[in-house]
């Protein structure tokens, strides 16, 4: 609530011609030892590790589906998809719900949900990759500068780009 | 004035007055002179007309209207319908369509006058002096009045309420009214012609002079047939009310689009008793009351009064039957189908809850709860299934909306092929839900078109073999179980096998080794392969190689199945099989290494336990011999990838199932019993995995997968 409210502080378009910093938003999640974002606005719900219905016959990616207030979700772990090591599920597992326009709403296995971030515009570079592991290189967009912290932005198109 | 609103109502209704047109017209086609089909005619061409400048579109109703005066020719006997006539009404029709298909996309109805239509239509017209005797010509000239409707009968408005029959009862009601210092009133009122909701507003006036303290003891049309719009633009009302006439006609001409509201005070005397005077002369002083439907009824019904004392019922039933042909309309309302969905899908959240009460009720019983809380649940288990029911109920419905247009289909494709044909449908009052409904009209299409192409022969050849010149072709649509079966039947050529075989090596589909071992049955199921097409020639009827293997995916995805049995030189048959029922369905739930699958009773015939020894090899298969027939075995457990847990008892829980005349055995590990289950889609995201047709959600809160079994045989 905090930070929506913050984003209504900021200057309206109908103030003056004052120079206004774009911000985004993103919801901080760690995969191993590397931190991640994901843009606040594909994010529909954070859910705690739940029993996961196997899919058969599908890619080692997906785990299977999940209840969302009745309706049947998907669920993939992110670190099968970047291609790290399987999850090793604990209290700190959360399901990140993304709602994506053209494929309806996908669920995504993260180590732990850190915090949420805002970062201007001039914080956030677009990545050839340095400073980015090579395995997880081409799932993300750019890089944003969270104090000292880089953190890697997830690009939602590739995770959900559909190769099997 | 702003119509949009009206819209929707104006496209679904020119659709229908459409589809009603090309099925009286192609009735014409048979019973040119059939006067009943004549009327009809005229009257949609008429309505249409209405309606088109109601809502401003000009090019429309002027086409229309040239219908309609060739029509009012023809009722009044002057024109003579042929071939050719028929001819121009289709096209005349397919350019309504074409109006119409426009004002869908655009809200426009384009810029095509249709011109050379309009100038055939009127060449009828001209043309009809030749042929027009003398004496008709006054019919017409009634008949044009009707159809311009009543300024010229509106000065017999105020006279109407003086011409309804009143029996004992009311003339009772009446008496004691007056006694006690009511007043009784006549009221006609008249709708503006170019309303569009005639019933709605007719209830509008009713409901205000009940407003007023009115009482309604007779109207003519009778109530019911107000409410079912079975009247032309007025009717007539005897109101008992304190207040003053001037209130009451207020009251009614303060509903929108009323053209005009007469109404007196009545004598209860002076009716009674003028009536039965009136009898006699009436007919012969006011034959111009011929011409309105409503005004006639009353004198057409007078020599039955005078010799039968319920005649005010007769009276009152007659404006009815004096519209030959007008269908019974049912008493519906239209509703929107997003409407219904989101309806059933309450139901499907409400069945999702009784499903996990009762597992919650199930685990409780252990815990000594009582019977009591049990009978409850089982009331409401059958309370949901029957809301599921009739809910499901109304979404069906009849499959006729959409085969109706395939006559028309079949009598073009004859002059188009060149050949002669003849299509008879039963079954068209055979319901479906609505999704499937709209669906299956490709597919029925695709097939049709098929059997017209490559089915029947042409002429010569038919005669060569002794069959008549005219080809058969049937769709007959029947409910059987918990499926609706569509079947296309022709008595034409048949499938050549041999030609299926040929064709498919040619296309590299299969090598000429399988074709020599392939069965015939198998050789006419290549016929669904894509990209497969035997037509020697490609014409634009069929034969572009999209067709049956679109059939089939089509059919597929709505659950259903398709197959053909065919016999050469005497004809094909195409099966369609459809579920009544896409969303919620009983299930058989099985366990197999811990994991839950839901399998449709539909498809399972039996569950068996069968020893382990008993299972034989074929062709190093597992097969078991059930009641003296062989059935492959699956075990579910290899095709999902997991380590069965079955007991180790020497015994194996097998489910049978079947798909047609294909059966086999599903090995599970353990049963759980039945369960109403609601289909959810697995999403895009996950791609088909082609044994699994969607996902439910449990009482528990759980997720288990739907199995299909007719993608395992």
């Amino acid at each position: 609530m905090e930070l929506s409210n913050d984003l209504k502080n900021l200057p309206a378009s109908g103030d003056e011609t004052k120079i206004v910093r774009q911000i985004f938003q993103y919801i901080v999640i760690k995969l191993g030892d590397e931190n991640f974002g994901i843009d606040i606005n594909y994010i529909d719900n954070i859910l705690r590790m739940q029993q996961i219905t196997r899919v058969p016959k599908v890619p080692a990616y997906l785990k299977g589906v999940i209840n969302l207030r009745g309706e049947v979700i998907p669920v993939m772990s992110l670190r099968l998809k970047m291609g790290l090591e399987e999850d090793v599920i604990n209290r700190d597992t959360r399901i990140i719900i993304l709602k994506i326009e053209s494929e309806g709403s996908v669920g995504v296995l993260v180590d732990e949900v850190r915090e949420v971030i805002k970062l201007y515009e001039d914080q956030i570079e677009s990545t050839t990759g340095e400073g980015v592991s090579p395995e997880s290189r081409r799932f993300v967009s750019a890089v944003g500068q969270n104090g000292s912290e880089l953190i890697s932005i997830l690009d939602i198109a590739a995770i959900n780009l559909d190769e099997n | 004035m702003d119509v949009s609103q009206y819209l929707e109502i104006f496209l679904d209704e020119t659709n229908e007055h459409l589809q009603s047109l090309n099925t009286q017209i192609l009735n014409l086609e048979q019973n040119p002179e059939d006067s009943d089909t004549i009327n009809e005619i005229f009257r949609a061409a008429h309505s249409l007309k209405g309606m088109a400048g109601t809502m401003g579109y000009k090019r429309m109703q002027n086409l229309t209207h040239d219908m309609e005066n060739v029509f009012s020719e023809v009722r009044a006997g002057n024109i003579k319908v042929g071939p050719e006539m028929i001819d121009t009404l289709f096209q005349c029709l397919d350019a309504l369509q074409e109006y119409t298909d426009n004002i869908k996309n655009s809200s426009d109805e384009g810029t095509n006058d249709n011109e050379p239509l309009i100038k055939l239509l009127n060449d009828y017209l001209n043309g009809k002096g030749a042929e027009s005797a003398p004496a008709p010509a006054p019919a017409a000239a009634a008949e044009d009045a009707k159809a311009s409707e009543a300024p010229a009968a509106a000065s017999d408005v105020s006279e109407k309420w003086n011409q309804i029959k009143l029996d004992d009862s009311q003339v009772k009601v009446i008496g004691e009214a007056i006694k006690s210092g009511m007043k009784v009133y006549g009221l006609n009122i008249s709708v503006k012609e170019s309303c569009i909701l005639k019933a709605a507003r007719a209830f509008l006036v009713l409901k205000a002079i009940e407003e007023k303290g009115g009482e309604i003891i007779v109207s003519n049309p009778s109530s019911q047939d107000i409410e079912d719009e079975k009247f032309e633009f007025d009717f007539t009302l005897i109101v008992i009310a304190e207040c003053g006439i001037d209130d009451l006609i207020k009251a009614a001409s303060d509903v929108s689009e009323i053209d005009k509201v007469v109404g007196d005070k009545i004598d209860l005397d002076k009716i009674h008793f003028e009536d039965e005077e009136s009898l006699q002369p009436e007919p012969a002083t006011q034959p111009a009351h011929e011409v309105v439907p409503e005004a006639a009824s009353p004198a057409a019904s007078a020599p039955a009064a005078s010799t039968q004392a319920s005649a005010p019922a007769a009276a009152a039933s007659k404006p009815a039957d004096k519209k030959p042909g007008k269908p019974v309309v049912n008493r519906t309302i239209r509703v929107d189908i997003e409407k219904l969905d989101s309806l059933m899908n309450l139901v499907s959240e409400l069945i999702i809850a009784k499903n996990s009460l009762v597992s919650a009720s199930a685990e409780s019983v252990g815990a000594g709860m009582n019977n009591d809380f049990n009978e409850k649940i089982e009331y409401l288990e059958s309370v949901t299934t029957n809301l599921h029911e009739s809910v499901m109920k109304v979404r069906m419905v009849p499959i006729e909306n959409t085969v109706q247009k395939f006559p028309r289909m079949i009598r073009d494709l004859n002059k188009k092929l060149d050949k002669k044909m003849e299509l008879y449908m039963t079954g068209e009052d055979t319901e479906l839900d609505r999704t499937v409904v709209d669906e299956i009209g490709d597919p029925l299409m695709h097939l049709l078109r098929n059997s017209a192409d490559h089915g029947i022969e042409s002429a010569e050849i038919r005669a060569q073999r002794g069959k008549p010149e005219v080809g058969s072709i049937f769709l007959d649509a029947y409910q059987e179980g918990n499926n609706v079966i569509i079947e296309v039947r022709d008595d034409g050529n048949g499938i050549d096998v041999e030609a299926v075989k040929n064709k498919a090596i040619e296309k590299g589909v299969i090598t000429a080794e399988q074709a020599a071992a392939m069965a015939d049955k198998d050789a006419i199921n290549l016929l669904f392969h894509p990209g497969f097409s035997t037509a020697k020639q490609i014409t634009d009827v069929s034969g572009r190689g999209v067709g049956l293997d679109v059939v089939k995916s089509k059919i597929e995805a709505l659950s259903g199945e398709v197959s053909v049995k065919s016999v050469l030189g005497e004809g094909s048959t195409w099966t369609i099989r459809l579920p009544l029922t896409l969303a919620i369905i009983q299930t058989l739930m099985v366990v197999v290494g811990g994991e839950k699958y839901a399998i449709s009773l539909g498809s399972i015939e039996t569950i068996e336990t069968i020893p382990e020894k008993d299972i034989k090899f074929v062709e190093n298969k597992e097969v078991i011999n059930l009641r003296g027939q062989v059935l492959p075995l699956i075990r579910l457990n290899k095709i999902i990838d997991i380590e069965s847990n079955s007991p180790e008892d020497g015994n194996l829980t097998v489910v049978i199932v079947k798909k047609g005349d294909k059966m086999a055995g599903i090995v599970v590990d353990e049963l759980r019993g039945q369960q109403e289950i609601v289909i959810k889609s697995l999403g895009k995201y996950i791609k088909q995995v082609k044994f699994i047709s969607g996902a439910t959600i449990l009482g528990d809160g759980e997720v288990a997968l739907i199995l299909d079994t007719n993608a395992l045989l």
